[in-house]
């Protein structure tokens, strides 16, 4: 990478069912004059805005870069709008710092939103081209049989994935941006809620938020604050028809993890990273995704998870946010994973820091588990 | 910034009806065209630009990769705009210097739906939306605005046409102009056909693009801005945003022997050209541009591609792609092409 980049500011809103107050204008900028106050800046000081978000439906606005642009103070500016399904949210952070890395602009606005009280994002999920069925109902539907498979071949029991909606809940408690914070969240009460999606049980799966979160990513010349520095960057994206591709882990996922840790001179992610924020919608994907990413050998994830090593305290915290299980504003959530990256090597991430973290991955994942986005953001220049 | 040009651009013959081909199959002869073309087999970088809008379902992308083979995984994007903007991403890319080839491709429907209310919907939903106004509407506003004679619009909408019957993959609209009025000012004439299509270019740097094409249409300056997107906040009659990013791609800096503008309306043209600052001289759309065929999210895309045709076949040394999205010209990015 030529030039290098760092994130000097972090905006968020905190993430609810329905935020009735704004407009969908008024939820991106309140995010994105968060992360300008965070940086220091003004909106004069941004060179080129890039947005993300999940399909165009979920609002009812086609394109809404063009409406946005007010809003961003982008008017006079270079304005992207970036669109790879769920992992749009990453993949529109790899755009911003792209624009960096490449020496084009010195300092890039990046936001990603969805106000999901505008629709109803399931079924429009559920709608398909002319001439092809639709087999399932939103992505639970699609994404149940992918775990069931993943339970077969490890053998994992199946209170897994409670373990993983308990453990990102009490994190959540700590984050006051989280959307679902649960008092008293413990087994029995996830146990207790109805099977949405064998096995996704209601509260083994993700809320339907409305949010919007931005980073201001900075050249070195024009960095502010306390920069978090980009030690590698990467997108993978594989057929979604393909016969014969692995949907329980994925090859893009794998070769994605491989281009970014190679970037960052990471060789062991569960020792080398200090914690990870990973697009986790359903529980049981914490499990497939430490597998996919390295972290666990092939069918060890579930012991992983098991043994208390991903929770806040154990020796890889993943998801100390909360994760997508507790905010899912879609096309924010992998915004948001980048962020909570770069707030816990920045030593700002408030009640769920972990201590002394200096490296970190920010990952997202969207389609049907065919596009990847991940980075490495680390204390230290690269 | 690093050398990157156009090395290969391909795009299907465009209707102005639904021929039965799904998107897949719409995109997969092109870039199996700018494939054969380069030799190439794999990309640094993809990046395509599509709208789910036209095919009235979420992620219209998706089937897409089927179409380009992405196996093993490839290193890929999507904008929800024009083909241009992904041919801007790519180019940014390529500025890192890790990867050396990049494919972009853009394709649209418009004949699945009711493209001028499709269009609506990219208006402010609180408060433009709801009034309703199409996408023949805000033109008018802005044809309105400009005041150009009926003469000089008719001039342009039968030039495009009599370019558009010589190139092969525009469609055949007759010389007589239809005399119908959808919205006052505009004449049916004035408006861009509705059409089908996909296009693909190949983006090469340094001497991989010298290796892959005897004349690479070198990108000399690529730039965009945006505008404020409420009608009563511009002046409709001028493209401040299309001057900006002309200064920073540096159209100005020598003679532009042929410019391909984005103009989807025979108003839009005139706005363009004095935005562009172009002389007499500058051969405007010798494509027939999209007033003889328009095949949304790839139109701009088309432009830039016909503008590195003028220079890969040796007709032209200097050139200019525009590329425009949003309502009356919101935001607009120019592309200026060297031998």
């Amino acid at each position: 990478m030529a030039e290098r980049c760092a994130v000097i500011g972090v905006g968020q809103t905190h993430y609810t069912t329905k935020r009735r107050d704004v407009s969908i204008a008024g939820l991106v900028r309140e995010a994105a004059l968060r992360a300008l106050e965070d940086a220091g800046l003004t909106f004069q000081d941004i060179d080129a805005v890039v947005i993300g978000k999940a399909p165009d439906l979920f609002e009812g606005v086609m394109m809404p870069e063009a409406y946005l642009a007010d809003a961003l103070g982008a008017a006079g500016k270079p304005m992207m709008r970036v669109h790879t399904a769920g992992s749009v949210g990453g993949s529109t952070a790899l755009v911003g710092a792209g624009l960096i890395q490449s020496g084009v602009h010195e300092r890039v606005l990046v936001v990603a939103f969805e106000k999901q009280s505008e629709s109803n994002a399931t079924w429009a999920l559920s709608t398909h081209l002319p001439f092809s069925s639709s087999l399932v109902v939103g992505a639970g539907g699609y994404f149940a049989p992918h775990i069931r498979e993943y339970m077969r071949r490890s053998g994992a029991p199946g209170h897994i994935g409670v373990l993983v909606a308990v453990k990102d809940r009490l994190n959540a408690l700590k984050n006051p941006y989280a959307h679902l914070r649960i008092p008293g969240i413990d087994r029995a009460m996830v146990e207790s809620t109805p099977m949405l999606w064998e096995p996704i049980r209601y509260l083994e799966t993700c809320p339907s938020s409305d949010g919007a979160c931005a980073i201001v990513l900075s050249s070195e010349r024009a960095a502010t604050g306390t920069p978090a520095w980009v030690h590698g960057a990467a997108m993978r994206s594989e057929p979604i028809f393909r016969a014969g591709r692995d949907t329980v882990s994925p090859q893009a996922g794998k070769d994605c993890a491989a281009d970014v840790y190679r970037q960052a001179g990471v060789t062991d992610p569960r020792r080398r990273l200090d914690v990870a924020e990973v697009y986790v919608p359903f529980s049981w994907y914490e499990p497939m995704w430490l597998e996919n990413l390295g972290f666990a050998a092939e069918g060890e994830g579930w012991k992983v998870t098991e043994s208390g090593a991903t929770a806040l305290d154990g020796d890889i915290p993943w998801n100390p946010s909360g994760g997508v299980l507790s905010s899912n504003p879609i096309g924010a959530s992998g915004l948001i994973r980048f962020a909570e990256a770069a707030l816990q090597v920045r030593g700002a991430a408030g009640d769920h820091q972990v201590d002394g973290a200096r490296l970190a991955l920010g990952h997202a994942y969207g389609g049907g588990a065919q596009f990847f986005a991940m980075w490495i953001v680390g204390r230290e220049k690269p | 910034m690093r050398e990157v040009a156009i090395v290969a651009f391909a795009q299907t013959r465009h209707t102005g009806h639904d021929t039965g081909l799904s998107e897949p199959e719409l995109i997969l002869p092109v870039i199996e065209e700018v494939k054969a073309r380069t030799g190439l087999s794999r990309f640094g970088f993809t990046c395509s630009g599509s709208c789910d809008y036209l095919a009235g379902a979420p992620f219209s992308f998706v089937s897409a990769l089927d179409a380009i083979g992405a196996w093993p995984p490839i290193s890929e994007s999507h904008v929800e705009m024009d083909g241009a903007w992904a041919l801007y991403e790519a180019w940014v890319r390529l500025q890192h210097g890790d990867v050396d080839t990049a494919l972009v491709y853009g394709f649209g429907k418009s004949s699945q739906g009711d493209l001028r209310a499709i269009m609506t919907l990219q208006l402010d939903p609180y408060y433009l939306a709801p009034l309703g106004l199409d996408q023949l509407s805000y033109a008018a506003l802005q044809a309105a605005a400009l005041g150009a004679g009926r003469d000089e619009l008719d001039a342009i909408a039968r030039r495009s046409r009599a370019d558009g019957r010589r190139n092969p993959y525009a469609l055949d609209l007759p010389d007589d102009l239809p005399g119908g009025s959808p919205v006052e000012p505009l004449k049916e004439s004035d408006v861009a056909p509705l059409t089908d299509g996909a296009a693909a270019v190949v983006l090469a740097a340094g001497d991989r693009a010298r290796e892959l094409c005897a004349n690479p249409a070198w990108i000399a300056g690529i730039a965009h801005r945006i505008e404020p997107h409420y009608l009563g906040l511009r002046d409709l009659a001028r493209s401040p945003s299309t001057a900006d990013a002309a200064r920073a791609a540096g159209v100005g800096k020598g003679p532009v022997e042929v410019a391909e503008l984005h103009a989807q309306f025979t108003h839009e043209e005139p706005i363009l050209r004095r935005a562009l600052d172009l002389p007499d001289s500058t051969v405007i759309n010798p494509s027939g541009g999209p007033l003889a065929a328009n095949p949304v999210m790839a139109t701009g895309l088309i432009r830039i591609g016909e503008a590195a045709r003028r220079i890969h076949d040796g007709a032209a040394r200097r050139t200019v792609g525009h590329a425009t999205s949003g309502p009356c010209l919101q935001h607009n990015l120019v592309t200026v092409l060297e031998a």
